[in-house]
């Protein structure tokens, strides 16, 4: 018997099997993947949703991310009026534009990357962040389109660009047109390079394939969230390939930073504040401190 | 060589065992039975055409792989003079997945820079099967620097399953490797004309793809992902390749169509492989053709041009907001 179970009066303490979970308050308590914690609700909220206990980083969702980024005031989405298509009439066990609708209905977003023009800690910003529960944050032209919007917005108006990655990587139901955004995405960021405006790009759990082989490794400053996992071809397909065991901690955030590949890990909790320090010394901005 | 034929070649491959074994018997025999040879040969023909005319997504990536196809090295054997292999990325090693160098064209002097794939065991190995690795991506984009300061077009092949999914690879940064080379391409101030001679394999095809005009072979494929990758991903067996083939829409045909190929060059009868003279000489005249259409256009006509080509991709709606 759990400490949990110990610990509920007996009214309510009935065997396994007749749905617990009916029993105790939906999303009341959360257990940590990690470290197997159980943890209330609200104390993981308050703690960007990272485990008090052991400091792993649950994954999050786009407007939960730009909430944690973005000054409160002042915002307003960009690109929300470009919805997804299916050009190729895809059709696997179920059609694309049946899957686009169930995500919709269940994410509660139109795809996967939201846009969002604000501030952070008063410097003017647009930040774009990965919804990974819209099919896998995967990319597709509606990424692409609004990813692209977002640059243009920061041309404009000479703005810094944040990028929040979680992306599994293309979208194979838009085909080519899926991998188009990569070359798409990193075309934006050279006109935003020739405005000499900064990018700042954060890769967080899990930054794979198209995503990571375009726009997320062009940063002009690459972050990493803790022990997130970052790579071009994902863990299985290299095992299946060079039938080996991966080594210990292979493509996560540690792994990288090692071998060059970023420029720092940034604990979730300290992001705004060290996003905000960079941007104001890269813009030439006075110190907010 | 003898012609290795796929399976939906099989009638073909039937006749023209029969048409060897006449061939055969002729040569000793009193017997004039040349007509006869001739009629099967015309049969076979006939044959060819009509099996080509209806190949499915599939057949046509089998035909795209095909063993005997010809490869990056082959064209710049046919194609081009005076070529001269440049080795290396000056920071870790060379990868014999990518070839490239300086060349003429015609006379003129380009950068020719292609995947390329392995003929025997062996030589398969060692070009790793034509998946580059990070290395591999930066000696590309060395030599686009390189065209670039020496007002060179570049002319790349591209032909590969995709980029190495391996160790080295990743702790090397692929993902970076791929990425640089996309975002150089974009304004990289000199003509780029791509062509996909057999497999376009995502990532690792576009790092050689973001160019000014694209062609593809005509029996050639250009993907996200393998057919095999996304059946067993999406179907979750790898046995739906063909299905997956057919709705990826991974031809020349659909993506001419689509508007994401700018020009389809006609393979001879049978596909590349069996008349590669014919083939040179047809993708020889498309490519001077735009070599010439993209030479008179001004470097800033030309990467204003290539941005707006890039910008363009991608079909979504514009409905209101949530």
């Amino acid at each position: 018997m759990s400490w949990l179970q110990k610990l509920l009066p007996p009214k309510i303490n009935r065997p396994a099997g007749i749905n617990r979970n009916k029993v105790v308050p939906e999303g009341l308590w959360s257990k940590c993947p990690a470290c197997d914690a159980v943890l209330y609700r609200t104390d993981l909220e308050k703690n960007a949703e990272v485990c008090p206990k052991c400091s792993h980083h649950h994954r999050i969702s786009a407007r939960e991310r730009l909430d944690l980024l973005l000054d409160a005031e002042g915002r307003s989405e960009i690109g929300a009026e470009v919805q997804p298509l299916d050009p190729l009439k895809f059709k696997d066990s179920k059609r694309y534009i049946d899957r686009l609708k169930a995500s919709q209905a269940e994410v509660g977003e139109t795809d996967s990357l939201i846009v969002m023009q604000g501030s952070i800690k008063g410097i003017p910003a647009v930040a774009a962040a990965f919804e990974f529960k819209f099919m896998g944050g995967s990319m597709g032209s509606v990424m692409g389109e609004r990813f692209a919007r977002a640059v243009q917005a920061c041309i404009e108006q000479r703005m810094p660009f944040i990028c929040i990655s979680a992306s599994g990587g293309a979208r194979m139901q838009e085909g080519l047109f899926s991998l188009m955004q990569m070359a798409k995405t990193s075309a934006a960021l050279t006109q935003l390079s020739q405005a000499g405006l900064p990018y700042i790009s954060v890769l967080t759990d899990p930054t794979m394939g198209g995503v990571s082989a375009s726009f997320a490794m062009l940063g002009d400053v690459i972050v990493a969230e803790p022990n997130a996992l970052i790579g071009f071809a994902g863990p299985r397909v290299i095992e299946q390939t060079v039938r080996e065991t991966l080594p210990e901690g292979f493509q996560r955030a540690e792994f990288l930073l090692e071998h060059g590949a970023i420029d720092m890990i940034i604990d979730r909790r300290e992001m705004r504040d060290r996003l905000a320090n960079m941007l104001s010394v890269m813009m030439r901005l006075p110190s907010a401190a | 060589m003898k012609t290795s034929f796929l399976d939906f070649e099989q009638p073909i491959a039937e006749l023209e065992a029969k048409i060897e074994q006449l061939r055969y018997v002729q040569d000793d025999s009193a017997l004039d039975i040349s007509e006869e040879i001739n009629k099967l040969q015309q049969k076979n023909q006939n044959l060819t055409k009509d099996i080509y005319a209806k190949l499915n997504a599939w057949q046509i990536s089998q035909v795209a792989r095909h063993p005997q196809r010809p490869y990056t090295l082959d064209y710049i054997q046919g194609l081009f003079t005076d070529f001269e292999e440049l080795h290396g990325d000056r920071a870790y090693s060379d990868d014999p997945a990518i070839v490239g160098g300086i060349a003429r064209f015609e006379g003129q002097s380009v950068m020719v820079i292609g995947h390329q794939k392995g003929r025997d065991v062996k030589e398969r190995q060692y070009r790793n099967f034509g998946m580059p690795r990070p290395e591999g991506y930066r000696k590309a984009l060395r030599l686009y620097r390189l065209a670039e300061k020496f007002n060179l077009p570049i002319i790349t092949l591209i032909d590969t399953p995709g980029a190495y999914p391996g160790i080295g690879a990743e702790e090397r940064g692929q993902s970076e490797a791929i990425a640089r080379n996309l975002y150089v391409m974009a304004e990289l101030r000199t003509p780029i004309i791509g062509v996909i001679i057999g497999e376009g394999g995502s990532g690792g095809a576009l790092a050689l793809g973001v160019v000014d005009h694209l062609m593809m072979l005509q029996y050639s494929t250009y993907s996200v992902i393998s057919p095999e990758g996304c059946a067993s991903i999406l179907w979750k067996s790898a046995d739906k390749a063909s299905e997956a083939a057919e709705t990826l829409a991974i031809t020349s045909t659909r993506l001419k169509t689509l508007g994401l190929v700018d020009r389809i060059v006609t393979e001879p009868m049978g596909g590349a492989h069996r008349d590669p003279e014919v083939m040179m000489q047809s993708l020889r005249r498309a490519l001077a053709d735009e070599l010439q259409r993209l030479r008179v256009k001004t470097i800033p006509n030309l990467l204003q041009a290539r941005l707006e080509r890039l910008m363009s991709y991608g079909k979504y709606k514009e409905g209101s907001a949530r």
